[in-house]
């Protein structure tokens, strides 16, 4: 379908410019065909004119049965642009590792022109497949048609948000565990919670194969699952020498900058005090020929991380210092662990208080208390800084203490 | 004691939601809560609880709702649509 009435756009071609890919580019092509695509032109170049938004979030467009997937988003100037009165956002649940065939792309963006703006996120920052900009009598056909496409909606609001995993063992080296094999085997365990969101808000898991973390589970998630070793760094002699022989300064490069202070290099020989190692796999990206993870290989499990909306930037705290992770899953005592969590934080979190605050505001010895999980020496960040702590368990009042 | 029927719990609870509208926004945890103070532990448990809301979301009597955080209430044309 041909779109007639065109905007002046002068602010927005500024962003054309240059050699990079552009997103004005992209909606420009789309608006040659789609009135909504060409209303949001206009409606931007109105924003960037007045430098003022104009958008409405909507909070109750979804799909039948579910409460996720679904954003609303309106525009406060429907009459101008009435192409984009709606203009809401879907979530689709993307494949473990982003895999996909041509032909599904091909299908998704089919359904997508056909009752949307054309427009995606390939992938927004959830990791979803996004698509950009629907009206609400279109929700329900475009769910039919995903879903008998294979496709399901992520999660939005207050749920198990899509969990979202690197390529593991599909492409890399180093991934410690079958992190894609894992996101599948949660995705399908937690539906329920996915769709039907029932937690004091949002609840997102992240599965990284290594500490390199490539998904960023460590800063981004709620339960951030990373993997790791528990045994001792591979090394291959020969080809560390051969490193040191091409230029790299091992020194320099690899023992003055490692956390742990645990590799020595004598210019034949490299020692490593795995004890002290920290897992960081700073040495293992140096020199990837000639080191590798162990072959001890599962996850570290841990909670609390979130980005900085609401109440500021968390990282997450080591709940389970080493996990292994083969199937059957099913069996893992993980999950047992997790609804302990949840029942916790749904029965005294408060109305949009994320899980890791919640450990914040009532402590992480009573959090770790509650949940049933044993204080270990890796949950602690750094030595405590507060002098008045009191060890209840070894001294009751009015003991008397003997030196 | 046996626990009661979900459709039971669900019009209980379509009723806590419709009878506060506009005073009050229910999360699932709320009403779960509500639904064991007032029918006892030994008659409700919080699985129920989950039975009855899915009833209710996928039979339209209630929606899930996203201001802020994700609410169950009943059906109604939101503002920002107008």
């Amino acid at each position: 379908m041909a779109v007639d009435k065109k905007y002046a756009t002068p602010l927005l071609d500024e962003l054309e410019k240059g050699e990079w890919p552009s997103f004005v580019k992209e909606i420009k092509s789309s608006a040659e065909t789609n009135p909504m695509a060409n209303d949001l032109l206009g409606l931007l170049e109105q924003s960037y004119t007045e430098k003022k938004g104009h958008w409405k979030h909507g909070g109750i467009v979804g799909v039948m049965g579910y409460g996720g997937g679904v954003i609303g988003r309106y525009t406060d100037l429907s009459e101008k642009f009435p192409s984009i009165s709606h203009f809401h956002t879907m979530r689709v649940n993307q494949p473990s590792g982003w895999f996909y065939t041509s032909e599904a792309l091909r299908t998704l963006c089919d359904i997508w022109d056909a009752h949307g703006s054309g427009l995606t996120n390939m992938h927004g920052s959830t990791g979803d497949i996004v698509f950009l900009g629907t009206r609400t009598e279109d929700l329900e056909p475009v769910f039919n048609k995903l879903t008998n496409a294979g496709f399901d909606l992520g999660g939005s609001g207050s749920d198990v948000r899509t969990p979202s995993c690197c390529c593991g063992k599909a492409r890399c080296e180093w991934a410690c565990y079958d992190t894609m094999a894992l996101t599948h085997f949660i995705t399908n365990k937690f539906q329920d919670e996915l769709h039907r969101p029932a937690f004091p808000y949002k609840m997102k898991f992240k599965m990284s194969g290594c500490p390199n973390d490539c998904v960023a589970s460590i800063a981004r998630a709620d339960i951030s699952i990373i993997g790791t070793w528990r045994d001792e760094i591979q090394v291959d002699m020969a080809k560390v020498r051969e490193y040191a022989d091409n230029g790299t300064d091992i020194v320099k490069e690899i023992a003055m900058m490692c956390p742990g202070k645990c590799i020595e290099w004598d210019g034949k020989k490299l020692d490593i005090d795995n004890g002290s190692c920290r897992h960081c796999m700073h040495c293992i990206n140096v020199m990837p020929k000639a080191l590798a993870p162990g072959k001890d290989r599962g996850a570290v499990v841990l909670v609390g991380s979130k980005a900085p909306i609401v109440e500021g930037a968390l990282l997450s705290s080591v709940m389970v210092p080493f996990i292994k992770f083969e199937e059957p899953f099913e069996e893992s005592e993980l999950w047992e662990l997790i609804e302990n969590m949840w029942d916790l934080w749904c029965e005294d979190g408060k109305n949009r208080e994320r899980i890791g605050e919640f450990i914040q505001r009532v402590g992480m010895g009573n959090f770790l208390d509650a949940v049933g999980l044993e204080p270990q020496a890796e949950m602690v960040a750094h030595p405590r800084e507060n002098p008045y702590i009191f060890y209840e368990e070894y001294f009751e009042e009015g003991e008397e203490v003997t030196k | 004691m046996a626990q009661i029927p979900v459709l039971e719990l669900a019009d209980a609870m379509y009723k806590m939601v419709k009878d506060t509208m506009g005073m009050k926004k229910w999360k699932a945890t709320d009403l779960q809560k509500a639904s064991i103070e007032m029918f006892g532990e030994d008659k409700v448990d919080k699985q129920l609880c989950k039975d009855a809301i899915k009833e209710l979301v996928n039979n339209g009597r209630l929606v899930y709702t996203y201001f802020g955080g994700s609410y169950i209430e009943v059906p109604h044309v939101e503002g920002a649509a107008n």
